[in-house]
């Protein structure tokens, strides 16, 4: 019985999914897909040789203080970054004196309420705060930005493909609508507002370059601030926000690895040892 | 059960002979997975993954239960817990990293422990129950982890959840009742988030309790072998310890080690970026994707595009659930008496193609749905139900098989290509 009523399930599903092939087909013939903008001169990520990439990979606590620099004087005027507090950023260097500084000092004051009155209120940061974000909430965001809504970077890389590299290009990968992508797409004309940029996924962002020229930013360091230079930094920072603890997960990967490495040679000899008068 | 040869349990030391009086456990996991239970002796590496899957959800449980002292399951937090647990939990981002990649271990060598199923006809009398009860895990592993899937709350979770529980939907009449009731609402919230974290907890319990059954009805016939053919007597089999132990112990190693690189150098390779936005019901991704190993059931659901007296939608659903329920009757859909496809040269050239099939679902699946992954789809379906509902009965009726060695031992000693005393010592078949 199983067979034969499973021969007709087999026949009708076959059917059903050859007869959607079929109007697909003519479909796909009738009308073509139509290439669009986005499909033609969207670009992948730029590869940058940062030094925490790979296996043994490690951040640059330099190159982290730089970013972290461009954050809190470019970025942090429309880009929250709420997952991370003052005291985390003693994780790329800074002492518990300098944190404490940098949150007493922090252009935007912590919210809270008044402490007679209850009404909102706002007071200086501690170290345990949360980096406080310069817009009290969605709609203010929107509308200090054209009703386009700065994302919050705390994740950014992890919440993008290939996310470190992809800051990197977005923030270096401004230029001109290509005239071929005109004369291609007459439709596609960066609109008001927008900014045309071939890493962004639909190509045209309402952030304009944030990074626009060199010295920008002053480091104190003595690197010298290329628009390059700090389009880097600031990725590397915000991959250290998003994934803090990679330096511990390198090194106590490449430990595990080699206790299992020792833990299978030694299994595998013992495995030869009980087998070895076993033909199998 | 066992074979008659099976060494027998005899505790030496009073107190374990003290045990077995009042409480049998030690011959209990003496028998089961001790020198009690003769194995045959030329399994392959392709044994070990039930062992692995059994390790894989032993290491589920154990960072599932540690993440939940600091996991919160309401919409309001749950992202933030998670992120939480990644920066201020002591090694939590090891224990949630561990158990995301975790869940993708435990498909890997599921699914390669199925198609060793499949290749070796282990599906085949009698061991048909050992076959139904892996399908039962096999079920429950895809609703823990879809569920699981959803906890993170990120934006993939909540739009996962969404289109999954929407499915339920596509049921005539009674469908929209079901997929709120599901939900506990019209779209998923903190009643679905509560739910599914409740059932997510519980699950992995019930496959434990299924497993246990599982390798209780292999124990009855006793393992099968890449021969396909019956043990015969005492030199066919060896103990399970030391032998398999031991080379399970090696499996063990290499499993652990692919983990290890995965979660320390590759944690986020076989995620998606989008659930690390937190979930927002007013803007959906672009592409909603599930995990990878749903990728080839997604393919399946997704290549029904025309309607056909049903709604299209509604043929994928059924479908989708088809693909899963048809391997229920594999075992009477195949009737050949020969297990193993080691000697089933037709079925064996099907049984690759089928291997292919999957592996072009998969890539359809993940694959955003437009030309031509659609099309691809469709016939890749189309070749999955062909494969299992008429391609193998009627090969099992007309094809001829090669001839079987007469033992597990003659294949034995045949392969290494020496006579040895051993098979002097063999009887007569
Ligand atoms: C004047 C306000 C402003 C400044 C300053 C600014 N941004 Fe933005 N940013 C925006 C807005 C608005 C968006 C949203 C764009 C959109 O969705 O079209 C955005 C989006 C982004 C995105 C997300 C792109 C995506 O894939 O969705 C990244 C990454 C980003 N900004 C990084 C930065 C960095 C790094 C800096 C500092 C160097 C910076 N931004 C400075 C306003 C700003
Ligand atoms: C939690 C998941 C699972 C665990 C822990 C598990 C465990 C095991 C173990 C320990 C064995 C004996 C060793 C071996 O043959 O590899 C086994 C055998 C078997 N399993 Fe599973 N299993 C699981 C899921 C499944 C699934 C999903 C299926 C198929 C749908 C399945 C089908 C089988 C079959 C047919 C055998 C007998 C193989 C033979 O003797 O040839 N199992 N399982």
């Amino acid at each position: 019985m199983v067979r034969p009523i499973g021969f007709l399930v087999g026949l009708g599903f076959v059917g059903v999914l050859l007869w959607s092939l079929l109007w697909g087909a003519v479909a796909y013939v009738k009308e073509p897909p139509v290439p669009t903008a986005e499909h033609e001169f969207h670009e992948h990520p730029k590869k940058v040789d940062f030094s925490f990439n790979g296996p043994l990979g490690k951040f640059d606590r330099g190159q982290l203080q730089r970013g972290f620099q461009v954050y809190k004087e470019v970025c942090a005027a429309c880009h929250s970054l709420r997952l991370v507090t003052f005291r985390d950023l003693q994780g790329i260097g800074y002492t518990e004196g300098q944190t404490k500084t940098l949150a007493s000092e922090w252009a935007v004051e912590t919210p809270t309420i008044n402490e007679e009155t209850g009404e909102p209120a706002t007071r200086k940061s501690i170290p345990a705060d949360r980096i406080p974000a310069p817009f009290a909430n969605e709609i203010a965001a929107r509308a200090g930005n054209a009703g386009a809504l700065p994302p919050d970077l705390s994740l950014i890389a992890k919440a993008r493909h290939d996310g470190s590299n992809y800051v990197y290009s977005l923030l270096t990968g401004y230029q001109n609508q290509p005239a071929e992508l005109l004369k291609q797409f007459p439709d596609s004309k960066t609109g008001a507002g927008l900014h045309y940029n071939p890493y962004f996924a639909n190509l045209n962002l309402a952030m304009a370059p944030p990074l626009t020229s060199e010295g920008q930013v002053s480091y104190s360091d003595g690197t010298k601030p290329t628009v390059d230079q700090m389009s880097k930094d600031v990725a590397a920072f915000l991959t250290w926000t998003a994934e803090p603890k990679l330096e511990n997960r390198h090194s106590t990967g490449l430990a595990v690895l080699a206790f299992l490495l020792i833990f299978t040679v030694l299994t595998y000899m013992a495995y030869q040892n009980i087998w070895r008068d076993k033909k199998h | 059960m066992s074979f008659p040869w099976a060494e027998q349990y005899a505790p030496k030391h009073p107190f374990m002979r003290y045990m077995d009086e009042k409480l049998p456990l030690p011959r209990l996991v003496y028998n089961a997975i001790g020198a009690g239970y003769p194995v045959p002796r030329n399994l392959n590496y392709f044994w070990n993954f039930g062992v692995l899957a059994g390790a894989a959800l032993a290491i589920q449980l154990i960072t599932g239960i540690v993440l939940a002292m600091h996991y919160a399951a309401n919409g309001a937090v749950a992202f933030d817990s998670v992120e939480h647990i990644m920066r201020d939990v002591n090694s939590g981002w090891m224990l949630r990293y561990a158990h995301a990649n975790g869940a993708s271990m435990f498909f890997i060598v599921v699914y390669l422990h199925i198609f060793r199923g499949l290749y070796y006809g282990s599906y085949k009398a009698p061991r048909e129950m050992v076959w139904l009860l892996g399908l039962v895990i096999f079920l429950l592993m895809m609703a823990t982890a879809f569920m699981g899937y959803v906890l993170p709350w990120g934006q993939m979770s909540f739009w996962g959840a969404k289109v999954i529980t929407g499915l339920f939907g596509a049921i005539p009449l009674v469908g929209e009742p079901i997929q709120t009731w599901l939900l506990g609402g019209f779209a998923p919230d903190n009643a679905a988030l509560n739910r599914f974290f409740s059932l997510h907890y519980l699950l992995p319990f019930v496959i434990l309790g299924v497993v246990i059954l599982h390798i209780w009805a292999l124990h009855i016939p006793g393992s099968s072998n890449p021969t396909g053919v019956d043990v015969k007597g005492p030199q066919d089999t060896v103990p399970f310890h030391p032998y398999y132990t031991a080379k399970d112990g090696f499996g063990l190693g290499v499993f652990l080690i692919i983990f290890a690189a995965l979660l320390f150098f590759a944690p986020n390779l076989l995620g998606h970026p989008d659930n690390y936005i937190p979930a927002n019901p007013l803007s959906t991704p672009a592409h909603i994707v599930p995990e990878w190993y749903f990728w080839p059931f997604y393919a399946i659901l997704r290549a029904f595009t025309v309607d056909f007296i049903l709604p299209a939608k509604l043929w994928g659903v059924v479908a989708m659930f088809a693909s899963i329920l048809l391997l229920f009757f594999l075992p009477w859909l195949d009737k050949s008496p020969v297990r193993s496809g080691s000697y089933r040269p037709t079925f064996r050239k099907f049984f690759w193609l089928l291997m292919i099939d999957v592996a072009i679902l998969g890539y359809c699946g993940g694959a955003p749905a437009e030309e031509p992954f659609v099309m691809i789809s469709q016939i890749a379906a189309a070749y999955y139900f062909a494969h299992f509902l008429i391609i193998i009965p009627i090969i099992s009726r007309i094809e001829r098989p090669l001839p079987l060695p007469n033992s597990i031992t003659e294949a034995v000693l045949s392969k290494s290509g020496k006579t040895t005393g051993e098979a002097a010592l063999a009887p007569a078949e």
